[in-house]
């Protein structure tokens, strides 16, 4: 079957003209790389990868081995619909190896397929579907603050505005490329858009993730529109999150589906969640990667701020949406801290392996919290045992740093350079002297 | 259906007789009526003649005459189908060098086919097969290129062997395991629900006016199009 993918991916390379075929991977952070090579080199690449300097990418290489390769995985090669309506170029995401051919410890999506090969050990396929929301905004100048295109609200039919037509032309642009999405509409915030996908397998979504973000992008900018996935743009409305709906399969059958439970959760459902609430703290910072992210973090605005879960309230950190009836397909729970600036790899590889850690260990899942959190004082969330999410990107560095669990869903390469490019966000951040505290303090004191 | 010019018939005599010819065309094979040896040469393809339909019930010296020119030309032709009346099957001895295959005149379209079909089969079956179409859906399994409409229609390989697979079997259902082990192989290892992933994806390129074809059939699985029977 390789051998006749990678005929199929000469054949169209040839067939359809393209000129240059770029080779996607992604670096720790999440941002998407790229470098192109010739339709001439593609068939080298595909047997025997490309290889290139990784010391020059945040995260991949130490010195010493600086050299890797990038192996093409042909089943990803699509013509990018936006260059040129004829397709004069084409993409395919790469795994990244050694140059004995071995996976690269640095590479995000070889650790998330080492994660998907671990729950496939078990029997277990991975399903993800994100909603993820973002911004349009005009294209912003240095120290500006962001300008919002529309005033418009959740759900509002603004068939006249610019961003309303911006988000279908992403969408049929997101078809084109494989990727069907399930819903879209505009959000609370002025600008705020989210686009819903439908679930694929957790690989083919990391992947859609990062394609999704650059499509969003592209549109926009052909527009002169700036789009963006900053957790907390504006002050006072809400942010964008990337709430991800999550479920596992074993032998064709919904594993988190159990038709005698009152909530139709299977054990196996209840145990993935108390794994991921035990571990939430511990993989905030890979969910939440930015020190802006914890600005999206607080009470009033629709994200989770506490470690807890309920059926139908938003307040929580994972909902249990209700299915459809008799839809055992359907049964999934959503986790709502993730924000859209995440790297969808690592992320996905960390909220598997909290999940898994849950079903391997039993764990038990905690009561239902059922109403509304944010009103409630901390001494009756300290009595119902609901803790909260860390609240800044240093606190949740700090629980990071003692989790065997992300040390080895991460695998020792990237949680070390992760930690410490981290750190070096929040000291750039902390020693800053923002607007807020100039007016706050400058006179006053 | 043979879809290049290269594989082209010659057809005597000229005109064609009108029953050879509509079942030529109706089962879309490219052809040429030639009436002497100077036109076999003169409209000879590149690539030379693909093969031969030649009816001797009229004129059968100028016809036996062509034949024998088919096989003594530098560029031989090798598939050569004769049309002989009831009363002219003694003709046939001892001309066995001089043709493949037979069929009485006046012929019967469907026996004509099912013989031009056979002596053609091994050359024929790769490129026979090499253009699927339904409705505006064309798919070309030489060069793995797919268009609807006209316009062309980028698929991933997965895309595309499913919707080959399925456009190849129009009007039948089939189950999430059937099209798992015939598309992707028994040795892939993602679940059944790769194909609902798969089925989504070709639906949205599809676009939204024929995402129908591809019909979901409830608690059994999928249907592409209608079968031709009906």
């Amino acid at each position: 079957m390789i051998e006749q993918q990678r005929d199929y991916v000469l054949r169209t390379v040839e067939e359809r003209g393209i000129r240059l075929v770029r080779l996607w991977f992604t670096d720790v952070l999440g941002n998407l790389k790229s470098f192109a090579i010739s339709p001439a080199e593609m068939e080298n690449a595909l047997n025997d990868g490309m290889s290139f300097d990784g010391s020059a990418i945040d995260g991949f290489s130490r010195v010493q081995e600086s050299d890797v390769l990038a192996l093409p995985d042909p089943n990803t090669f699509e013509v990018l619909p936006w260059v040129d309506p004829k397709g004069a170029e084409a993409r395919v995401f790469c795994d990244i190896a050694k140059l004995d051919g071995t996976a690269f410890d640095g590479d995000p999506r070889q650790v998330l397929r080492r994660n998907l090969n671990s729950a496939r050990e078990l029997g277990y396929q991975f399903y993800i579907a994100p909603d993820i929301e973002y911004f349009y905004f005009d294209p912003p100048k240095v120290d500006s603050r962001p300008v919002p295109l529309d005033e418009g609200g959740f759900f509002d039919l603004t068939s006249n505005d610019i961003t309303s037509s911006l988000r279908k032309e992403t969408i049929r642009t997101l078809e084109t490329m494989s990727i069907p999405v399930e819903y879209s509409f505009h959000e609370d915030s002025p600008s705020q858009h989210e686009i819903d996908l439908r679930h694929t397998d957790a690989l083919t979504m990391a992947d859609s993730v990062m394609t999704f973000r650059l499509v969003v992008k592209e549109i926009a900018a052909l527009h002169n529109v700036h789009a963006t996935f900053m957790p907390k743009p504006l002050e006072g409305v809400q942010g964008s999150g990337m709430h991800l709906h999550l479920s596992l399969f074993k032998d064709e059958q919904n594993a988190f589906y159990d038709s005698e439970d009152p909530y139709n959760l299977s054990v196996t459902a209840k145990q993935f969640m108390a794994g991921l609430l035990r571990h939430a703290a511990e993989i905030t910072a890979v969910t939440n990667q930015n020190v802006n992210s914890y600005k999206r973090l607080v009470p009033g605005f629709e994200a989770p701020v506490h470690i807890s879960w309920a059926r139908n309230n938003r307040s929580g950190l994972i909902r249990v949406p209700i299915a459809k009836r008799n839809s055992d397909q359907a049964t999934r729970i959503e986790y709502r801290s993730p924000d859209p600036a995440c790297n969808p790899y690592l992320a996905f590889s960390v909220i598997l392996a909290a999940g898994l850690r849950g079903i391997q260990e039993g764990y038990e899942l905690p009561t239902e919290a059922d109403s509304n959190l944010f009103e409630m004082g901390d001494d009756m969330l300290a009595k119902l045992g609901i803790e909260q999410l860390p609240q800044s990107l240093s606190d949740a560095l700090r629980v990071m740093e003692r989790s065997e669990l992300v040390a080895e869903a991460l695998g020792e390469h990237i949680f070390e350079w992760f930690l410490r490019n981290k750190r070096a966000e929040w000291r750039g951040y902390k020693t800053h002297i923002s607007q807020y505290e100039l007016n706050r303090y400058l006179r006053s004191l | 259906m043979p879809s290049d010019d290269e594989k082209l018939l010659a057809v005597f005599p000229d005109p064609a007789p009108i029953d050879v010819a509509r079942t030529l065309d109706l089962s879309g094979y490219s052809w040429k009526a030639i009436n002497s040896s100077q036109a076999l040469d003169k409209l000879e393809p590149s690539s030379g003649w693909f093969g031969a339909v030649v009816d001797c019930s009229q004129d059968p010296e100028s016809a036996w005459a062509i034949c024998r020119a088919l096989r003594r030309r530098d560029n031989r032709v090798d598939r050569i189908i004769v049309l002989v009346s009831g009363a002219q099957l003694a003709d046939l001895e001892m001309r066995d060098d001089m043709f493949d295959d037979f069929c009485l005149a006046p012929i019967h379209p469907r026996e004509l086919d099912s013989r031009l079909r056979h002596l053609f089969y091994t050359e024929m079956a790769a490129s026979r097969e090499s253009l699927i179409e339904y409705s505006g859906l064309i798919l070309n399994t030489e060069t793995y290129q797919a268009s609807f409409g006209g316009k062309p229609l980028d698929l991933t390989y997965m895309e595309y062997e499913l919707l080959k697979f399925l456009a190849q079997n129009p009007g039948k259902v089939f189950s999430r395991e059937v099209l798992l082990s015939r598309v992707w192989g028994y040795e892939y290892y993602g679940g059944a629900r790769t194909v609902d992933v798969h089925i989504r994806r070709l639906r949205a390129k599809l676009g939204e006016e024929h995402a129908n074809l591809i019909e979901t059939v409830r608690s059994v699985g999928y249907r592409f199009g209608q079968s031709k029977w009906g």
